[in-house]
C-alpha cells in the first residue's frame, strides 16, 4: 500500500494535496452552526449532478415530449419519482444552503480584507447557480416553467435599443418554444454545471490560501515566532501554513470537522429527505401546482410568481413603476452584493465586535430579504406594493448606511486569541 | 446574536401565517376527507371515472395495469369491468374524445384529468363535483359555483339528480340581497344525499392518487430513510465525540 502511494506521489502530488486541503489544513477551533453551509453545499451540488445525469437519461427535451417524459420518470422509470424529487428538492435546498452561507459571511465579516475575491467567486457561483435553476425550470415545460421563463426573459427586453433583439437572441423565437427548450437543456446539463464546478473549485483554492474565517473574525496566523510551543496545537499543519506564520486554536480540517460535519449532515439530511418522501411540493413553493398543467402558450395562469428564490428580487422589480429602472434596481440588489467587501470600510469582521448600528442594519437586511421573498410570492395588491417599495429601500439603506459608517464605527475592543 | 436569529425567526413566522390566512379562494372549499390506504374507495373511484369521465377526459399519463395493481384490483376483472374500447392492459388511457371533437362539441378541449388534482387540490375537486346547479341560460342548463360558466355538463346528474341553488334572503348594507347557502337535489337521482357525497369522495380519492400514484411507496420509504437518518445520526454523534477528546 505504501508503496502504491509512493509510486503515485512521485507522479502526481497526491499526499500532498490530500494535506493541504484536508489533513493538515488549519480550521479555527469555534465554528458554529453557520459554518456547515459550505459543506452542504457541496453536497447538495453532487446530489444534483448525480440525480440529474439519470433523469437526462429519460428526458426528452422538446416541446411536444418534455411534460410527458416527466411524467414518464414519475411513473414508470424504477424510482424515477425519487431521482425527480431528489433534483427538484435539491434545487430549493441548494438556495436554502446557499442563502444561509452568505448570511454567515455578512455576519462575520468573511468577505473583508483577505477575502475579498473568495467572496467575488461565492458571489459567481451565486449569479451562476440562479442561471442554472432558472434554466432548469423551464425544463419540466408545465405552466409555470412557460410563463415564468416568458416573465423572466422579457426582463431584458426593457434594456434600450438591443433590449428587443436580446430576448430574440436569447429565445432563439419569437415566443418561447422547443427551441428555447432546447438551448436550455443544453445550458443547464453542460455549459452551466461546467463552470459552476469550475467557480466551486476555485473559491475552496482561494478559501485555502487565505484560510478560513470564524465567528470571532480574528485570525489564527500569528507572526512567526511569537507563540510559545506551549500554546501552539499539538496538530500538525502543514508546512506551507505553518513557513511563514504561528497557528494558533485550530485543528486539522481533516477528521476533527469531518466527523463533526457528518452530524450536521444527517440533520440536515432528515429535513431534506422529509420533504422528499412527505412534502416533494412543499405546499406549492418548491413545485407550483400550475407546472403540473403542460405549458400552453395561449392560455396564461392567473398569477405568474416565480419560484421562491428568486422572489426577493422579483419583488423589487416590482416595486419600481418603471420598467427598466425596475430591471436596474433589480440587478443591483445583486450587484451591490458583489462590491459588499468594498462598500465595508471597517476593520472589525464580526458582528460581536461592532456597533448596535451594524447589528441593527444586518437584522434589517435580513428581515427586509425574507419580506421581499415572502411579497415576491403575492399578486402585487397597492398594500403589498407599498410594503415591497418599503423593504427595497431597506434593503439598499443597508448598503449606503454601511458604506458611511463603517469608515469611523464605534466598535468594540476584539480579543487576541480565540478563548473558548 | 441570538436576539438577530430570534427577532429574524420571529418575521418569518409571522408572514408565513399571513400568508396561509391571505390563500383562500374564493367560494369556500368543503374539506375532501381522502384516505390512499381505502382501496374499497379508491376502487369505486375508478369506477366511477371510467364510466362517466373518460368518455371526455383523458388520462394519459396513466396505465391501466398500474392501476389495475395499486388499487387491488385482479387483472382480468380489470379488463371485463373497466376498460371499454379494447385496448391493451399496459396501455396508457387516452382512449376519450378526440380533441378536434371536443372542440366542436364543446367550444373547447377537455382536460386531461391525470394531474388534476395536483392542480387544483383534492378540496376543489370534491367540492366542484359537489357544484353544479340548474342554469338555463347556460348551453348545457347547468353552471357550477366553483367553476363559474364551466364548458361541461352535469355528467353525475342521473346519480345526483337535479341539483338547485338555493339562496336566502339577508340584509347586507342595508339592502335586501339574495345570498347563496348551497345546493338542493329534487331527490330524482339514483343516490341519496349522503351517497352522492360518498361517490365525489370515492372519485376524488381516485384522482389524487393517479395524480401521485407512488405516493405511499414514497412515504413508506420515508420512514424506511429516516430509520436510517437515526442511526446515521447516533454513529455520527458518538464519532465525532471520539474524535474530539484529541481536542480538548
Amino acid at each position: 500500500m505504501n508503496k502504491l502511494i509512493a509510486w503515485f506521489d512521485e507522479r502526481i502530488p497526491m499526499t500532498k494535496t490530500w494535506n493541504i486541503h484536508l489533513a493538515q489544513y488549519p480550521a479555527p477551533k469555534n465554528f458554529n452552526f453557520w459554518y456547515i453551509f459550505g459543506v452542504l453545499a457541496t453536497l447538495v451540488l453532487v446530489n444534483q449532478i448525480l440525480t440529474g445525469i439519470w433523469l437526462t437519461m429519460n428526458y426528452v427535451p422538446s416541446a411536444e415530449g418534455a411534460f410527458a417524459s416527466v411524467e414518464f420518470i414519475m411513473r414508470d422509470i424504477e424510482y424515477g419519482w425519487l431521482l425527480r424529487y431528489m433534483h427538484s428538492t435539491g434545487a430549493s435546498a441548494f438556495f436554502v444552503v446557499v442563502y444561509l452561507h452568505m448570511f454567515r459571511g455578512m455576519m462575520y465579516g468573511s468577505y473583508q480584507k483577505p477575502r475579498e475575491l473568495l467572496w467575488v467567486f461565492g458571489m459567481l457561483i451565486f449569479l451562476v447557480l440562479m442561471a442554472e435553476a432558472f434554466m432548469g425550470y423551464l425544463l419540466p415545460w408545465g405552466q409555470m416553467s412557460y410563463w415564468g421563463a416568458q416573465v423572466i426573459i422579457s426582463l431584458f427586453g426593457a434594456i434600450p435599443i438591443i433590449g428587443d433583439d436580446l430576448t430574440l437572441w436569447i429565445r432563439g423565437d419569437y415566443v418561447i418554444s422547443g427551441a428555447t427548450l432546447n438551448r436550455f437543456f443544453a445550458l443547464h446539463v453542460i455549459a452551466l454545471p461546467l463552470v459552476l464546478v469550475i467557480l466551486v473549485f476555485l473559491h475552496i483554492i482561494a478559501l485555502h490560501e487565505v484560510g478560513s474565517n470564524n465567528p470571532e473574525g480574528i485570525s489564527i496566523k500569528k507572526p512567526k515566532g511569537s507563540v510559545p510551543d506551549s500554546e501552539k496545537p499539538k496538530f500538525t499543519f502543514h508546512e506551507r501554513f505553518t513557513k511563514k506564520y504561528d497557528i494558533v486554536d485550530a485543528f486539522p480540517f481533516f477528521p476533527y470537522y469531518i466527523v463533526k460535519d457528518l452530524v450536521g449532515v444527517a440533520i440536515f439530511l432528515f429535513f431534506f429527505c422529509y420533504v422528499i418522501f412527505f412534502a416533494p411540493a412543499m405546499g406549492g413553493l418548491f413545485l407550483e401546482p400550475p407546472n403540473f398543467e403542460a405549458a400552453n402558450p395561449l392560455k396564461t395562469p392567473e398569477h405568474i410568481a416565480p419560484v421562491w428564490y428568486f422572489t426577493p428580487f422579483y419583488a423589487i422589480l416590482r416595486a419600481v413603476p418603471d420598467k427598466l429602472l425596475g430591471v436596474i434596481l433589480m440587478f443591483g440588489a445583486i450587484v451591490a452584493l458583489f462590491v459588499l467587501p468594498w462598500l465595508d470600510r471597517g476593520k472589525v469582521r464580526s458582528v460581536r465586535y461592532r456597533s448596535t448600528l451594524h447589528k441593527v442594519n444586518l437584522t434589517v437586511f435580513a428581515i427586509s430579504f425574507i419580506a421581499l421573498g415572502y411579497l415576491g410570492l403575492k399578486p402585487a395588491t397597492e398594500v403589498y406594493t407599498m410594503f415591497a417599495r418599503i423593504f427595497t429601500f431597506l434593503y439598499f439603506a443597508f448598503f449606503v448606511l454601511l458604506f458611511f459608517y463603517s469608515k469611523n464605527e464605534n466598535t468594540k475592543p476584539v480579543p487576541e486569541r480565540i478563548t473558548k | 446574536m441570538k436576539q438577530l436569529i430570534k427577532s429574524t425567526l420571529l418575521v418569518a413566522a409571522s408572514l408565513w401565517s399571513v400568508a396561509t390566512l391571505a390563500a383562500g379562494p374564493t367560494v369556500p372549499l368543503d374539506k375532501a376527507d381522502i384516505d390512499l390506504h381505502d382501496k374499497a374507495s379508491l376502487q369505486r373511484g375508478a369506477q366511477l371515472f371510467m364510466n362517466y369521465c373518460l368518455g371526455c377526459h383523458s388520462m394519459q399519463y396513466q396505465r391501466y395495469n398500474r392501476t389495475f395493481r395499486d388499487l387491488e384490483i385482479p387483472e382480468e376483472l380489470g379488463i371485463e369491468n373497466l376498460q371499454f374500447t379494447g385496448e391493451k392492459v399496459g396501455d396508457l388511457m387516452t382512449n376519450a374524445m378526440a380533441t378536434e371533437d371536443a372542440g366542436n362539441w364543446f367550444g373547447t378541449a377537455a382536460p386531461d384529468l391525470t394531474l388534476v388534482a395536483r392542480v387544483r387540490g383534492a378540496d376543489w375537486i370534491y367540492t366542484y363535483l359537489r357544484s353544479f346547479y340548474v342554469d338555463e341560460s347556460r348551453p348545457f342548463g347547468v353552471n357550477n359555483t366553483v367553476f363559474p360558466n364551466v364548458g361541461m355538463p352535469h355528467v353525475l346528474e342521473e346519480l345526483q339528480g337535479i341539483p338547485r341553488k338555493t339562496t336566502e334572503e339577508k340584509m347586507i348594507d342595508g339592502e335586501m340581497q339574495d345570498v347563496y347557502v348551497g345546493i338542493k337535489t329534487d331527490g330524482s337521482g339514483m343516490l341519496t344525499d349522503a351517497e352522492y357525497d360518498q361517490a365525489a369522495l370515492d372519485l376524488t380519492n381516485f384522482l389524487v392518487y393517479t395524480g401521485e400514484p407512488m405516493m405511499l411507496e414514497q412515504q413508506r420509504m420515508g420512514w424506511y430513510v429516516f430509520g436510517f437518518l437515526l442511526v446515521f445520526l447516533i454513529f455520527a454523534v458518538l464519532l465525532k465525540r471520539e474524535f474530539f477528546k484529541d481536542v480538548k
